[in-house]
């Protein structure tokens, strides 16, 4: 099979469905001339034009409202926000508008777009250019949250979400664009709100998504070296989310470790806790951890950086805890 | 008011003073039946009357034809009532029932009407105005020769939004026509409390984009504005900031004293000397198109139109229980 970087997935997910489907379009910052901030759109203004790869001005509120709009009147944008950062300033397209058009008009205007773009912490990039948006996005009925952690989920969710006929944020890993995997020539799309079971194991559960998956497999790499078996349930999609996988998961190890690039509080662990204490009361041998980014700003200075992101020597820590190991 | 052909164009804008006349005077009618519904409790939450700004709506919606777009905010029965959408509908939205035109989940700020591609009434100052520049996107991606109306408020102005909006609008040369309604107040704050500028349709020389300001009072005013606008949007595909100078005769909102600390009673008085319905009457009496019979038989129907409205949305039921969890997310794909 084909080894493809993340970024390159992506694009080639958006390239597929732009040959696709005339409806589609990309739009954002630098997305044209530029060939994206990220490079996901290269050579696209090429074989696409400049109606269907628009540059915009930097004005996060207004193209957000402009994909929405043309979602109103049937076409099918792809939005990109050069990172979710900056996607703030659009929030009151994505929640208020985006997300409430379908039930406000009675089940009339559906808005079938895309947000997406660069998520959580890159290397000191410090406070206003790292954070993680997932459980701020997913709070709100009406949206659609994705999070690919490797390059074959990335193509094949990208193809899915475009294809919905929803609003669908789709939030990819800063540090994921260069990271390589298997991806089909073949085409192959995956259904939003199916976890992915990437590891099989007996001992402990990590649920996790998006970058965290990464960490999840290193920590159940090494831990399968002291003969501890992890299942790594890779949420893929955190809304709607696949609850059934959590509690299988569960019920089967007993006990869980969830892992997540955000902050803690209301946080998406914080959700998947909720539902494993309903769910899977009685099979639980020990009280669920959660790993997380600390509760501050992010930091610039390289240790405290370090200290302040969950990593794989704390996602280590956590396991070994709820195994009552240390 | 909405014309069913595309070739209804010129038909259209040499609509007649009756049916000019006809569609103030409904939503007048219509809106003073709102008032007592709201007293009644029939009609909850935020809603915000029209009343003296009609010549706006049926004057601007007279000039479209039936396959062109309006948008606009909060302050929309009128707008919906210009347009077509029937007065059994939109009172039935706002009395919460599922004959409604959102099927009472919207209520008096979103009402919104596929058949007439009106997308809606929206709630947030200055949001829905990069949803036009989005549409207008959208006819030119399709290529197509539609035209996109956006009516917003005179506070409108001063958000980033309209900024960001108007800004793409010009630079891609979209067929939007954007109406701001001065009403002279954005709640209790007048526009000059408001904004650095004071004839706010200068706002357009910063997007190097068509602008004009119009008596909002005078129906033909306003008609003869709108008609070029719409006519640069659909032949130059270029868009137009339109100031139309109007007066809300209500509070701004059921819960807000018609005049109080903001305004006096004076003021509001010397304006209600140009209702707009009374202002087109005049002059259909001066040119001997309308007598006395004619008008008071026209009032007749249209009350008679609101109370078969009124009855109709008191009959409708509320949506059944389950419809709450159905419209959050539609269940396909393509
Ligand atoms: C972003 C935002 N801020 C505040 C409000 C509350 N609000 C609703 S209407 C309004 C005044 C708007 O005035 P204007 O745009 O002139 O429209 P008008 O009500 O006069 O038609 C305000 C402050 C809101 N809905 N949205
Ligand atoms: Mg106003």
């Amino acid at each position: 099979m084909p080894v493809v970087t993340y970024r390159d997935a992506l694009g080639a997910a958006i390239r597929e469905e732009m040959q696709r489907d005339d409806r589609v379009f990309l739009m954002g910052e630098e997305v044209g001339v530029y060939n994206g901030a990220y490079k996901v759109s290269k050579g696209f203004l090429q074989e696409f034009g400049e109606m269907r790869v628009v540059d915009t001005p930097i004005t996060e509120l207004g193209f957000a409202g402009v994909g929405v709009g043309a979602a109103m009147v049937g076409l099918r944008p792809v939005i990109e926000f050069m990172t979710w950062n900056f996607a703030l300033l659009a929030l009151d397209q994505v929640v208020n508008a985006a997300a409430k058009m379908l039930y406000m008009s009675g089940g009339q205007y559906k808005i079938p777009i895309v947000f997406r773009g660069p998520n959580g912490a890159a290397l000191q990039l410090s406070a206003q250019h790292s954070q993680a948006w997932e459980s701020w996005l997913a709070h709100i009925p009406g949206l659609k949250v994705v999070a690919p952690g490797t390059p074959y989920d990335a193509k094949g969710l990208l193809k899915s979400a475009i294809r919905d006929d929803n609003p669908v944020c789709f939030l990819e890993g800063e540090m994921l664009y260069n990271t390589k995997g298997d991806v089909p020539d073949e085409e192959y799309i995956i259904p939003l709100g199916k976890a992915d079971l990437k590891r099989e194991g007996d001992a402990c559960s990590i649920i996790t998504h998006g970058k965290m998956v990464l960490v999840a497999m290193q920590a159940a790499d090494q831990l399968a070296k002291d003969g501890i078996a992890i299942d790594v349930v890779d949420l893929r999609t955190i809304r709607p989310m696949d609850v059934e996988a959590i509690t299988t998961s569960v019920r089967k190890t007993n006990r869980a470790v969830v892992l997540e690039e955000g902050w803690e509080v209301c946080g998406v662990g914080a959700q998947v806790v909720d539902h494993i204490q309903r769910e899977c009361f009685d099979s639980l041998d020990a009280p669920v951890i959660r790993v997380h980014q600390a509760d501050v700003p992010m930091p610039y200075t390289k240790s405290l950086e370090k200290a302040a992101k969950p990593d794989l020597p704390k996602t280590i820590a956590a396991v070994r805890k709820v195994m009552y190991l240390d | 008011m909405v014309s069913k052909k595309k070739s209804d164009a010129e038909t259209k804008s040499s609509a007649n003073d009756a049916e000019l006349l006809h569609s103030m005077l409904l939503q007048r009618r219509f809106e003073e039946r709102v008032a007592e519904a709201y007293a009644l409790g029939k009609i909850g939450g935020f809603c915000h009357l029209y009343i003296g700004q009609e010549a706006v709506s049926t004057g601007t919606l007279s000039m479209l034809r039936a396959d062109d777009y309006i948008i606009t905010t909060y302050r929309d029965h009128g707008q919906a009532l210009a347009r077509g959408i029937s007065s059994r509908s939109v009172m039935a939205e706002l009395f919460g029932r599922q004959d409604g035109c959102s099927r009472g989940k919207g209520g008096s700020m979103h009402l919104f009407d596929q058949n007439t591609n009106f997308l809606g009434g929206h709630g947030i100052v200055g949001g829905h105005v990069p949803l036009a520049t989005g549409v207008g996107f959208a006819i030119k991606y399709r290529g197509g020769d539609q035209v996109i109306v956006c009516f917003m408020g005179e506070s409108v102005v001063n958000t980033g939004a309209f900024h960001e909006a108007l800004n793409m609008a010009a630079l891609w040369k979209l067929p939007c026509v954007f109406i701001i309604e001065n009403n002279r107040y954005g709640m209790g704050t007048s526009l000059e409390r408001a904004s650095a500028i004071h004839d706010i349709y200068e706002r357009g020389a910063a997007y190097n984009m068509a602008r004009q300001q119009c008596d909002g009072q005078d129906i033909f005013a306003v008609r003869q504005a709108v008609g070029e606008a719409v006519e640069r949007a659909r032949k130059e595909q270029q868009p137009t900031l339109l100031e139309v100078r109007t007066y809300r005769f209500m509070g701004h909102s059921m819960s807000d004293a018609v005049s109080g600390t903001y305004r006096t009673k004076a003021e509001l008085e010397e304006y209600m000397k140009r209702d707009p319905i009374s202002l087109l009457r005049a002059k259909m009496e001066k040119d001997g198109t309308l007598n006395e019979e004619q008008l008071q038989k026209m009032d007749a129907d249209i009350k008679a139109v609101v109370q078969d409205a009124w009855d109709f949305a008191d009959a409708s039921p509320e949506l059944p229980l389950e419809a709450l969890y159905e419209d959050v997310y539609v269940d396909t794909t393509t």
